[in-house]
């Protein structure tokens, strides 16, 4: 058994519109240029797990084989809702801890450019007779009539069932407003972001309402993307070259959870206890607590979701994510930046690339390479994402030591 | 003219309200049918009536929906005594000036249309209580 696993290389594309570029082309891409950036070849790798949601079940780990290199190693594609991408990366992982391998590539991939709204997108016609059937007997289509199930408007109640549990005096519309302006402020810094421009609180707040709290930029963008990753065990690594292992970033703590049976969960999705739980575990696995943290990517599918997060990953004290963002905490120069990269509101949310893209996006700051928005002696940074459904990712990345 | 629920688990009649699957071993509610408890695994479940008045703890005001779903409109999260409902407000201005965290709510029933054989569908949803 491997006693630690690394990131040897790791690649996300532009996120953005790819019209001629297939998942295929997208995929080849980051792996090519995360096998590049490892100094490894596809020959080196033991095992392959990918991932793409809205593939309808193709096997885009053969597909990509087919396309970079067929050595027959194991392949498993994964699907786990949003978190599909961070369920690859942990699936090679597990190979490399387990000792099966030594060295393991994750991918994740989506074409979603133009696409509109993923879930409650569209409502089949009622029946000429009113019949039940599924799960609740229902004679007709519930979604508009009993809640929503669009994502925005899901995440949007997540965002105010935490205002209504931690009651609060200012105007809660604004306040999630300001979350995208921080997060839209920070993509001006990220060339590979689907959206780079910096928007003012007026123009977010007179945005297209979506699902209130949540305008059209409040919301995570649809858009093409591909990341990759390889991991690498400890033992394995000594091996290799010294400009390797300054560069190889390690895996202090890599984590699964799903939602455990809480009242309501099965209502309104509960996103808090299964990503604390992970919190929890990550911090004790990787033997860092918030205070460490240089940087964060977490999961702002939505304005709404970030705040949540503030608190579920416990960046803050329990129950003190409004003041702990109105403090200028998560800027970029506040005391735990979160979603530098921009987040998911604007670099974009291709589904399954998100999971890796957030570990690209720490790396980058562990190994001093990320240019402009480079938070200054980065050395230990977390990556979270949640699936909806539910599945939740947390890995803790660190730096080499010099 | 004959009338239908919605949903299995919404009851009609002089007094409407919702009837949730509650777990003999540990109390869970759910809505939908069962195999077993997601809490704790018991398979013993008897049919219990959910308190028709609520609080709403969670809200969106959905503006932009399927094609066909006649937006804006109040999706929320009532707790109900301890049990949570999902259901839309209803009979109330859907916005942010009229819907409130808190909010007091009470079961109502929607009509939702009638099918070719004349069957009325009818719905449910949360009104604001007299005086909220």
């Amino acid at each position: 058994m491997a006693d630690d696993v690394w990131i040897l290389g790791i690649h996300m594309t532009k996120f953005g519109k790819h019209p001629d570029l297939d998942t295929v082309d997208l995929a080849a891409e980051a792996a090519m240029a995360a096998l590049a950036d490892a100094q490894v070849s596809v020959k080196d790798v033991g095992v392959l797990a990918a991932g793409n949601l809205m593939g309808a079940g193709a096997p885009i780990g053969q597909m990509l084989q087919k396309q970079i290199g067929q050595t027959g190693i194991p392949v498993y594609n994964v699907s786990n809702a949003c978190a599909t991408g961070a369920t690859a990366l942990r699936t090679a992982i597990m190979a490399v801890k387990a000792g099966e391998v030594d060295m393991g590539l994750a991918v994740g991939v989506e074409k979603l450019a133009g696409a509109g709204l993923l879930a409650g997108g569209s409502r089949k016609g009622d029946d000429d007779e009113w019949t039940p059937h599924g799960r609740y007997g229902a004679v007709a289509a519930v979604d508009g009539r009993i809640g929503t199930e669009t994502m925005p408007g899901v995440f949007a109640q997540i965002g105010m069932q935490y205002m209504h549990e931690h009651p609060y005096e200012g105007a809660e519309f604004e306040l999630f407003a300001r979350i995208s302006e921080k997060n839209h402020a920070h993509s001006t810094l990220n060339p590979l972001a689907a959206y780079t421009k910096k928007m003012s609180l007026d123009q977010i707040m007179g945005d297209v309402m979506i699902a209130y709290p949540n305008t059209r930029p409040m919301c995570s963008a649809n858009c093409d993307g591909a990341a990759a990753a390889v991991v690498v065990s400890g033992e394995k690594l000594k091996t290799l070259s010294p400009d390797q292992q300054r560069r190889a970033v390690k895996v202090s703590a890599s984590v699964l959870t799903t939602d455990p049976w809480e009242e309501a969960c099965q209502v309104l999705p509960n996103v808090n206890t299964l990503t604390r739980n992970a919190a929890k575990t990550a911090y004790e696995q990787a033997g860092v607590g918030p205070e460490d943290l240089d940087l964060v990517e977490l999961h702002d599918c939505f304005a709404t979701a970030e705040l949540v997060h503030y608190d579920n990953l416990m960046l803050c004290d329990p129950g003190e994510a409004v003041p702990f963002f109105e403090s200028g905490a998560t800027w970029r120069d506040g005391a735990t930046p979160v979603n530098v990269s921009g987040g998911l509101e604007s670099k974009g949310h291709p589904i399954a690339a998100t999971g890796i893209a957030n570990i690209w996006e720490v790396c980058h700051h562990l190994r001093g390479e990320a240019g402009d928005r480079q938070i200054e002696g980065a050395t230990v940074g977390l990556a979270h994402v949640i699936g909806l459904g539910s599945a939740c990712g947390v890995h803790i990345l660190e730096k080499a030591a010099a | 003219m004959s009338q239908i629920p919605l949903v299995d688990y919404l009851v009609l009649g002089d007094d409407p309200h919702l009837l949730a699957s509650e777990c003999g071993s540990c109390g869970a509610r759910f809505f939908d049918r069962r195999n077993a408890c997601a809490s704790c695994g018991g398979t013993e479940f008897t049919k219990v009536r959910v308190p028709t008045e609520g609080e709403v703890q969670a809200f969106t005001i959905v503006a932009f929906a399927a094609p066909g779903i006649p937006v804006p409109f109040v999706a929320s999260v009532v707790d109900c005594d301890g049990t949570s409902v999902r259901g839309n407000l209803v009979n109330v201005e859907p916005d942010p000036d009229h819907v409130h965290l808190g909010m007091k709510v009470r079961l109502t029933t929607v009509p939702v249309g009638a099918d070719s054989a004349g069957t009325e569908a009818i719905g449910f949803g949360f009104e604001p209580l007299e005086g909220s």
